[in-house]
């Protein structure tokens, strides 16, 4: 009895010693997948915000700190993460996530405390939906499906569309669904629809099928290393169509998985990648920042979003003057044109980035950035 | 649907179905003999995997070369396993070894996590395997015909060493009764480690195999093939080697098959593995192929 | 004696929840109160697993299965059908699943009752299943459970999942169920009932030769602990505020079995201190992967190491001290122990 007292009274007080908190810094709290499915992303916009960290340590003459925490590509720990951040570390602003669910998961623990997030590239339009503090610095992706279905259809002109969608992975059935209604809007015709589950790695009974229909496009909203691995079967089944893709596919190695089966593969993207011919003055810098950073790894654009998120929430506290979370949630709702990495940035009434459709084709073995698309919406 | 392209999922069939039975046969041979459901059956897939691509990157090793010293320390590694995480507790209730497997598999794969990276690598393979060999519309991997093969093989192989060898009559006494087997003096301690070994490496063939054929390593690239393999011998009857093979096969074809005749229940392809076992399991719990197994009292 | 015992115990539970709510309320911050939350969800979760295994001697893996069909009825339940109609943007709802709406004690409950409904559907076929059979085939039907919810997106919004579930689910409400949970267990034990299912674990043959109806307290136990598993779920959905398909993976299953396995199987008050201890342990493993906060942010940390450690520690637990890291400390605290501890040997 008294032992189990005494056992409760040590936890109780275990929990009851709060972290002291500074005043002279300014904290900013980092929430991304490390480990677990997504880390490839993650770790990606980890270093994208550590980059513009280090070369921006200061905002208002403060020193700003950054906590990283993992969630670990899970929406338990992702909520958990983020309720860390505010109580433990008191932080004033949030970048994060890599994933949709896991932004909203973190997005309600932010939301109810009032502390800005900056969401760096979940992409579904739930995440923002009827938030006050949580914005993003990508576009979403009823736009990016838009943008595929406009040069599928208007610029390749492709009458024909297949899609694989991964049934189990929100982004990819989201995705999938605006592409197949503005490639329908358009005029063009989705012939077949098949499904899988993440971490299915065969999918010759799914491709045969969609070969049989003789589709002239295959739009596969799935992340890189599935997509790569979709497009290796596709080809040794013989396959003749064009395959098209996401922003997720964007990631400088799937040129070396998928090997010469992504040959001739583009997918939409944010407006920026290192094989750029216009950079933006801001573009060149982050570039030739990071080259300097993290010699012989390729910056993407995963990493250029972390540092726009990084960047933009530096922006507001300079145009609000404070560091408070109010007055840094304000002030992010009122962005108009902020330079950043990916393009100039808007911040629009349902808090997502207004911001052209890039387009990457896979050419000779070499990501090629095409240039821009405004999406038929 | 037109034969070429019914003989397309057919071949399609062939190829995962022996990959699952590749993977089945070496689960079974361990349940066969110990009775535990082996988890780290799957991480030992993963890592004989990983193994092969750090001999040709790292070592810069030939193919076969790679391949057989991957084979040969992941075999190792699931002796180490089984003499840590395993043995002490032969004397325990069944349900331990199990829960400590879980463990080991959790562990791998967490360690792989965090030594590997989550980050999905490439997977180099022989030229004469990329290039496929077309007839009257169907397309034919080198793969396709050389995994079949290999499994042929390995059961051919496995059957001899358990009913042609001395080694194999110990194995097939401890699966009877363990606690007479040692009575009779054979060798158990030894004889469970080589069962271990064999059961290991045919995981890491199997692992190097699935590599070739679904070109990309990951840290979580064993679980999914684990569990259907797992239900694959099952369905054939653990303890079997020939079940294996059939009940791998046969889940091949499920699998495929049903999205080939049935697209819109693509999505649910993950389940039929589960729902074929619950099947098996309520109507013929031994399986296809498996011996009674009795309720020890 | 065993009324004593009962008294006792249970005084004991409510003291120390008391305990923590009265303190925590006002003095915790929003990370420590979920913490305690996580606990008391955890707790439920594990004592419903111990129930079924650790008491029944029924190896079930599908915890995560319960979780998913209680987390989904009590979702439904509670959120709004405006809510509901701005979620399913893939696909509409069916009216039902919109219109469908409860109060959070109701929802709860409903969602207990769909997995207990689910756990007398799975367990009547499955029961006669041994062991580690038994095991993979109720693995099998969380794994059914979830590859549904994917595919059924005008019931379950699909891989998109809920957001923005009411959150109902404070302390209180947690640890109230908590209480529930520990008290039916025990009534269910104590009673007539619970020492069949204790026979059963220990020798079912025996149990059976004695004349036994062996599968119905088997399906008893299951369905109850299914039940609270879904009441659990249910909670858990209400905390977090959103769930989807992907959060009801092995994963969840195996933390709880790491539960109820450190706390001792067929040890209630293990389960309990299990509960709270490695609920805490998780959240400060963190700080493995976390070195970040002392010399600025160019140590990256280990990313991962935090499950490492936590495996590790399973298959220490499993091969040094199997009864449970907790169930030696238990007989030295009260007698009361002993009573929910005997018979494993």
């Amino acid at each position: 009895m008294r032992k189990m007292m005494l056992l409760c009274l040590a936890l109780v007080f275990a929990f009851a010693n709060t972290a002291f908190s500074a005043e002279e810094t300014i904290k900013i709290g980092v929430f991304l997948p490390l480990t677990g499915q997504n880390a490839f992303g993650g770790q990606l916009e980890l270093e994208g915000v550590q980059l513009a960290a280090k070369e921006n340590p200061t905002v208002l003459g403060k020193k700003v700190e950054l906590f990283v925490v993992d969630n670990k590509s899970d929406k338990v720990e992702s909520a958990n993460a983020v309720k860390r951040l505010i109580e433990k570390e008191k932080v004033q602003a949030i970048i994060g996530t890599y994933g949709s669910s896991l932004a909203m998961a973190g997005g309600e623990v932010s939301e109810k405390a009032g502390i800005p997030q900056v969401g760096t590239s979940c992409t579904n339009p739930l995440v923002t939906q009827g938030k006050k503090y949580i914005f993003r610095v990508c576009f979403i992706d009823p736009y990016q499906g838009a943008g595929a279905a406009t040069y599928a259809f208007k610029t390749l002109g492709l009458k024909k569309a297949a899609m694989l969608v991964d049934v189990a992975n929100d982004y990819s059935v989201g995705l999938s669904k605006y592409f197949n209604k503005s490639f329908t809007k358009l005029g063009g015709q989705v012939v077949s629809t098949l499904n899988y589950q993440s971490g299915d790695q065969d999918f010759t009974a799914q491709l045969t099928k969609i070969i049989s229909e003789k589709p002239d496009v295959l739009f596969i909203p799935s992340y890189f290393a599935e997509g790569a691995i979709i497009m290796k079967q596709a080809k040794e089944l013989g396959a003749t169509f064009k395959i098209m893709g996401g922003d997720a596919m964007d990631n400088p190695k799937i040129t070396d998985i998928g090997g010469s089966a992504v040959e001739g593969f583009v997918h939409t993207t944010f407006p920026y990648d290192p094989s750029m011919k216009n950079m933006t003055p801001m573009a060149k810098k982050f570039t030739e920042g990071w080259m300097k950073q993290y010699p012989g790894k390729e910056p993407n654009v995963n990493a250029a979003l972390g540092y726009d998120a990084y960047m933009i929430i530096l922006d507001a506290i300079t145009r609000a003057g404070k560091a408070d979370p109010e007055s840094i949630a304000k002030a992010l709702a009122a962005t108009k044109g902020f330079q950043g990495v990916t393009g100039a940035t808007s911040i629009n009434e349902t808090h997502d980035a207004e911001k052209p459709v890039g387009l990457v084709i896979i050419k000779d073995g070499k990501k090629v950035y095409e240039g821009e698309i405004t999406p038929d919406l | 649907m037109n034969s070429a392209m019914f003989i397309q999922h057919m071949l399609n069939s062939l190829t995962l179905g022996s990959l699952y039975a590749l993977v089945a046969i070496g689960y079974t041979m361990v349940y066969g003999i110990l009775r535990l459901i082996n988890f780290a059956h799957s991480e030992m897939f993963m890592l004989g995997a990983y193994f092969v691509f750090w001999g040709i990157t790292l070592g810069q090793l030939p193919w076969p070369v790679a391949m057989a010293l991957a084979i040969a320390v992941t075999a190792s590694l699931g002796v180490l396993v089984d003499q840590v995480a395993y043995r002490p507790l032969r004397d325990a209730p069944r349900i331990s070894a199990l829960i400590s497997s879980i463990g080991v598999s959790f562990f791998l794969q967490n360690v792989a996590i965090v030594f590997f990276q989550a980050i999905p690598r490439e997977v180099y393979r022989p030229q004469w395997l990329e290039d496929p060999i077309i007839t009257h519309g169907v397309r034919i991997l080198p793969l396709t015909l050389f995994v079949p093969f290999l499994s042929l093989l390995f059961m051919l192989v496995l059957l001899w060493i358990v009913y042609r060898t001395k080694a194999g009559l110990g194995m097939r006494a401890i699966s009877k009764d363990i606690e007479t087997s040692y009575l009779m003096g054979v060798p158990v301690n030894r004889i469970i480690a080589l069962t271990f070994g064999i059961g290991t490496a045919l995981a890491a063939a199997s692992g190097i195999m699935w590599a070739l054929r679904y070109p990309q390593l990951q840290p979580m690239m064993g679980t999914i093939p684990g569990f259907k393999a797992f239900i694959a011998a099952v369905f054939g009857g653990i303890g079997s080697i020939p079940g294996a093979v059939i009940g791998g096969l046969a889940l091949g074809f499920i699998e495929i098959m049903t999205v080939a005749f049935f697209p819109d229940l693509a999505g649910y392809r993950d389940a039929f593995a589960f729902v074929l076992l619950i099947m098996v399991l309520m109507f013929k719990p031994t399986g296809l192929m498996g011996e009674r197994l009795e309720d020890k009292v | 004696m065993r009324r004593g015992q009962i008294i006792l115990f249970n005084c004991l539970a409510m003291i120390a929840a008391g305990l923590f709510l009265w303190l925590a309320k006002d003095t915790f911050d929003g990370y420590k109160i979920q913490i305690l939350n996580l606990i008391a969800i955890n707790i439920i979760l594990a004592l419903s697993l111990n129930l079924i295994y650790g008491f029944t001697g029924l190896f079930s893996l599908g915890h995560a299965g319960f979780m998913a069909i209680g987390a989904y009825v009590c979702s439904i339940l509670i959120m709004t059908p405006d809510q509901k109609d701005m979620l399913f943007i893939l696909e509409p709802a069916y009216d039902w699943v919109q219109n469908a709406q409860a109060p959070f004690l109701a929802a709860v409950i409903a969602g207990g009752l769909a997995a207990a409904l689910a756990g007398i559907i799975v367990g009547y076929p499955l029961l006669r299943l041994g062991d580690d059979y038994l095991g993979i085939a109720t693995l099998g039907f969380a794994e059914i459970v979830r590859v549904l919810a994917n595919n059924f997106p005008r019931l379950t919004n699909g891989a998109l999942g809920f957001k923005g579930i009411p959150d109902y689910a404070n302390l209180w409400w947690n640890f109230g169920w908590c209480l529930v949970t520990l008290y039916v267990i025990v009534r269910l034990l104590q009673s007539n009932t619970g020492n069949v299912l204790k026979a059963i674990r220990d020798d079912e043959a025996a149990a059976r030769a004695m004349g036994v109806n062996v599968f119905r307290y088997k399906l008893l136990s299951f369905t109850v602990g299914a039940f609270f598993a879904g009441v659990g779920g249910a909670l858990l959905a209400s905390l977090l505020t959103t769930i989807d398909p992907k959060m009801f993976l092995f994963t969840l299953t195996f933390n709880i079995l790491m539960i109820v396995v450190a706390g001792g199987l067929g040890s209630l008050s293990g389960t309990v201190m299990a509960g709270i201890g490695i609920t805490v342990l998780l959240e400060w493993l963190r700080v493995v992967e976390n070195p970040v906060d002392l010399f600025g942010f160019e140590l990256p940390g280990v990313p991962g190491m935090r499950m490492v450690v936590f495996s590790l520690a399973l298959i220490i637990i499993i091969l040094f001290r199997r009864e449970g890291l907790m169930g030696m400390r238990e007989l030295s605290w009260q007698s009361v122990a002993r009573v929910f501890s005997r018979g494993k040997a």
